[in-house]
């Protein structure tokens, strides 16, 4: 469903007038009546296709295209790649198509990025069809009845939909692994309760467009062997992986799923685009000769109806805020910015698929941001050359003064020239948030010049020992000063609690930036 | 092992645990151990001093006038450590830098007095030749920097505590006269090395106060981060040189931390602004007339106090920016408050903060920490700026420059480059200011005319207590 009555709400509210065909929202649970009173009219199926602007979830079949008016927008999912006959019969009509699929990974897109939402629910599903299946508790339990163990759970891809995965089931009580191609999300999958593991050292991959792509063959030799280790170990192995216009990778074999327990449940995710498991079916359960069940669904957001539309709903009042900027119930395409352009599939009749590609950096790609207008770059580190010469002259410099100087102070050069660089390094590692203390702290230990005073005290000279005194005063307040403020702000710094329910378990936004 | 061998070991001990302090300042965890180590290598270093002194032999009253000088230094330095508000940090600290460079310039008239002055009375130099004038040198030297030190922190606590206007003082030429006294002073170095008198160090003492003056009176109090980090690095150099004077390792090996350390920080507040080290002495912003001022931004859009309450109540993540505005208004507990109100609401609360917010590297931390912020939300602008785009509500208190667009994207901007919190790529953005004044880069804030920006006028403590109320 593509509206659900809060997200009309917000489309009246962007000056449009919306049409909701009667009985849309059964199926999540949401009666005509509750659009009726977001503001919305109910009417016919030839009303909805009457309208403007259409927001469907699935793509029209080739019989429906016909009914969209002349000079309307159809909003909905089309998978463009997959389906080149479609973008072809969407072109033959002068009409303008968007395909929410396609909206690029960026931050700025993440609010409209329907494949997130849907990825998210689909991972929460499958950890909760592995439990169904599963014949034992998740969590770990010691009973009356005797001690459970937890039950082990390997999610392969921590994408999206792999991090929802590993949220749900790690909420469950049950040990998650997870393995990726992409080292960087190991932090992520720690930050949801999981463990990562690695493919065994090979040349990291780095994804520049915040998705995965087909690995070297050394690689796959290596996560094979990995896989073959991990998936005997544990009861449960929810596969995401998907590669953009490709068949899905195998990454379970037959004997791995033969080696696994009897009552094993396997969830391949990717069952639709060829299956990550050997005898996968799509939308079947398989039960393996040695009792291992393969779980195919591939309507996984589809069992969470109302989850599905709500999100879905919202990704879509995202998007039209973005194409009504003047909030004014007209939409308006503006084929400069990125992701208008990267989800327009159609635009009045023109094919307009493929885009161009999108550079983003989800990634720790060091990739400046796009922005043209970015001219002066941040003070830019002197070449390699300079500081080559700068430090010839410096060291230069250190050794005509040292090898001039008698030998009484040469020892006090060694001496300063180490504690410099020492004092670099050590000051290099202090935390940002400790910046005051540090320097109330150097503060109170230059009072050491204290020392010098005190030396000069015993003067015969009563000249000298009266600045000495002061001296030895002044030095003093400050130690004492120095260390007193220090710990006194020390002592401020506390931890917090443990962050109770701060932040939901999974959300989109948060498994979004894999 | 005589008193003065068993003074050299407790010396080196005292430098290790110097540097054992300063290692245990990297983390949260070890930091008051750190400052304990400290105190410990202190505590040792003046045992040390104090038992070699009396080896030497006191002259009678000695003895009590170093317990008298040492115990009132105590007393007041207490004293001041327990009374002042966390805010008063900035200018506390310029304070003290001041007391250890008017030290250092003691110290080296003492050296002067004790030996080259000596010379002169008893008719036969105390030392012979090279020594003579390295120890010459080393005390101009001395006495110059640690007498830099002393008017520049003199200045800049003046400045901090508001008692004098935080303008820079634009003399003309001003860069020039800074060059002329460094060349000046490099003169009389030479002079005083070939013959010590007292009329030349007076003038090097008089010429490096009133240069200490003029460089930090021509900076302006936003840079005053840098000033405070650069006067740290001063009072270090003083104490090394002061070390290099007596020929005490101790000292050579503290300063030169304290030195390194100061230097690190202005390193890191100047890139946190993308200027150099050499601009931000140089003087203020935006010198160069500030242009592009009358361009049309649009118009900005207002906020009560209760429909911000009502955008935090809906929010699930904020993020804090605060900034100096935060610390002039005090408004630092009852944004606390307010954090603590959030969360236990289970709101995600963080605080951004930028390397150059406040008066002193980490003011913001202190001030947050003051008024019981946990310091694991406290995050540094490379570690939220990120997330930033993933947030519902932003606040910005009392910042300007650091959370202003132009930086990045508007070439022709006097702070393009800055690296700033990218607040605007959150949903909502409130926006605390008393008016539409530009901030101290002089530069308008194309945020405040953003879509998604709303402003809150006003006192920041005020509305902040308002929005709880809603709340």
């Amino acid at each position: 469903m593509a509206a659900t009555p809060t997200t009309v709400v917000q489309l009246v509210q962007l000056g449009y007038e919306v049409v909701v065909e009667t009985g849309a929202g059964a199926g999540s649970s949401f009666p005509d009546d509750a659009y009726g009173a977001a503001g919305a009219t109910v009417g016919t199926t030839a009303d909805a296709w009457e309208a403007d602007v259409v927001l469907r979830v699935n793509a029209p079949a080739p019989g429906e295209i016909g009914r969209l008016r002349d000079g309307a927008t159809l909003i909905s999912l089309l998978a463009p790649a997959l389906n080149p006959d479609l973008v072809e019969a969407l072109a033959r009509r002068p009409i303008t198509a968007l395909a929410v699929d396609a909206v690029p990974r960026i931050s700025r897109a993440q609010s409209m990025d329907v494949l997130s939402s849907m990825a998210n629910i689909a991972g929460y599903r499958a950890v909760i069809e592995a439990a169904h299946t599963f014949g034992r508790f998740f969590t770990g339990q010691v009973t009356a009845a005797g001690k459970v163990p937890p039950a082990k759970v390997l999610v392969a891809g921590a994408g999206v939909a792999g991090l929802a995965a590993i949220g749900a089931a790690s909420s469950l009580g049950a040990i998650v692994r997870a393995t990726d191609v992409r080292p960087e999300v190991a932090e992520q999958v720690r930050s949801l309760g999981g463990e990562y593991v690695a493919v065994p050292a090979g040349e990291a991959e780095v994804s520049s467009d915040g998705y995965a792509r087909e690995m070297g063959e050394d690689f796959n030799r290596r996560a094979a062997q990995m896989y073959a280790e991990q998936v005997p170990d544990v009861d449960i192995v929810i596969t995401t992986a998907l590669i953009p216009g490709r068949p899905a990778p195998r990454l379970i074999t037959e004997d791995m799923v033969a080696s696994m327990r009897s009552g094993s449940v396997i969830v391949d995710m990717a069952a639709a685009q060829g299956g990550n498991v050997a005898g996968s079916v799509p939308d079947e359960i398989v039960v393996t000769p040695n009792g291992v069940s393969i779980i195919g669904y591939t309507d996984l957001p589809g069992r969470l109806p109302a989850q599905a539309s709500q999100l879905y709903g919202t990704n879509l009042v995202n998007l039209l805020k973005l194409l009504t900027p003047e909030k004014d119930g007209r939409l308006v395409l503006d084929l400069d910015d990125v992701v208008q352009r990267s989800i327009t599939v159609v635009h009045r009749g023109e094919k307009t698929w493929p885009p161009p590609p999108v550079q983003v950096s989800a990634a720790p790609a060091p990739a400046a941001p796009a922005t043209p207008a970015v001219a002066p770059p941040p003070q830019k580190p002197p070449a390699p050359g300079r500081r080559l010469a700068l430090v010839g002259v410096a060291a230069a410099v250190l050794f005509l003064v040292t090898a001039l100087s008698p030998s009484a102070l040469v020892a006090h050069f060694t001496v300063f020239a180490l504690s410099i660089v020492v004092g670099f390094y050590v000051i290099g590692a202090v935390h940002h948030a400790l910046h005051t203390p540090l320097m109330s702290v150097t503060n109170a230990i230059s009072g050491i010049i204290v020392v010098g005073a005190l030396l000069q005290i015993s003067n015969e000279d009563g000249v000298v020992r009266g600045l000495a005194f002061v001296a030895v005063l002044l030095a003093s307040i400050n130690v004492f000063g120095g260390f007193a403020v220090t710990r006194r702000m020390l002592g401020m710094f506390a931890r917090g609690p443990a962050p109770a329910a701060a932040r939901p378990a999974v959300g989109a936004g948060q498994g979004r930036r894999s | 092992m005589s008193v003065a061998s068993a003074a050299v070991a407790a010396y080196i001990v005292a430098g290790l645990l110097f540097i054992l302090s300063l290692a245990g300042l990297s983390r949260h965890e070890s930091a008051k151990v750190g400052n304990s180590f400290g105190i410990a290598g202190m505590f040792l270093a003046l045992a040390a001093t104090v038992a070699l002194v009396v080896d030497r032999g006191l002259p009678g009253g000695s003895a009590v006038l170093i317990a008298v000088a040492v115990a009132a230094g105590a007393a007041i330095g207490l004293w001041r450590a327990r009374s002042v508000p966390m805010t008063g940090m900035p200018e506390l600290i310029a304070m003290l830098h001041s007391f250890v460079g008017l030290a250092a310039v003691l110290v080296g008239w003492n050296g002067y007095l004790s030996v080259e002055g000596v010379a002169r009375s008893d008719g036969g130099p105390v030392l012979g030749g090279a020594e003579r004038g390295i120890h010459s040198a080393e005390v101009v030297i001395g006495v110059f920097i640690g007498a830099v030190t002393f008017t520049g922190s003199i200045v800049a606590f003046l400045k901090l505590s508001a008692r004098i206007k935080s303008n820079p003082l634009m003399l003309p030429g001003r860069n020039w006269l800074n060059l002329g006294a460094l060349v000046v002073f490099a003169v009389l170095t030479v002079v005083f090395v070939i013959e010590p008198s007292v009329g030349v160090l007076a003038v090097v003492t008089v010429l490096a106060l009133a240069l200490g003056w003029h460089l930090v009176a021509s900076i302006g109090g936003g840079d005053m981060p840098v000033v405070v980090s650069m006067l740290n690095s001063y009072s270090g150099w003083a104490a090394a040189a002061s070390g290099f004077l007596l020929g005490n390792d101790l000292l050579i090996i503290t300063g030169a931390l304290v030195g390194s350390s100061g230097a690190y920080l202005s390193y890191i507040m100047c890139r946190a602004m993308n200027r150099s080290f050499l601009s931000v002495i140089a003087g203020g912003f935006g010198n160069e007339g500030s242009a592009a001022v009358d361009r049309d931004y649009g118009e900005h859009t207002e906020i009560t106090a209760e429909s911000a309450a009502e955008l935090l109540a809906n929010a699930s993540s904020v993020v804090i920016t605060p900034g100096y505005g935060m610390a002039v208004a005090q408004a630092q507990s009852a944004v606390a408050e307010l954090t603590r109100h959030l969360r236990d609401k289970g709101v995600d609360v963080r605080f951004g903060i930028h390397p150059v917010a406040g008066r002193l590297p980490g003011h913001m931390n202190v001030l947050l920490a003051e008024a019981k912020v946990p310091y694991d939300i406290v995050l540094e602008m490379d570690e939220i700026n990120d997330d930033l785009a993933d947030t519902d509500v932003v606040l910005v208190i009392g910042a300007n420059d650091t959370v202003n667009p132009a930086a990045t994207e508007d070439p022709s901007s006097p702070i393009a480059g800055m690296p700033v919190l990218r607040v605007w790529e959150a949903r909502e953005v409130i926006v605390f200011k008393r008016s539409m004044n530009t901030g101290y880069a002089g530069v308008q804030n194309p945020l405040f005319f953003r879509d998604n920006s709303r402003m809150l006028f006003g006192d920041a403590r005020e509305r902040v207590e308002d929005i709880l109320r809603a709340l």
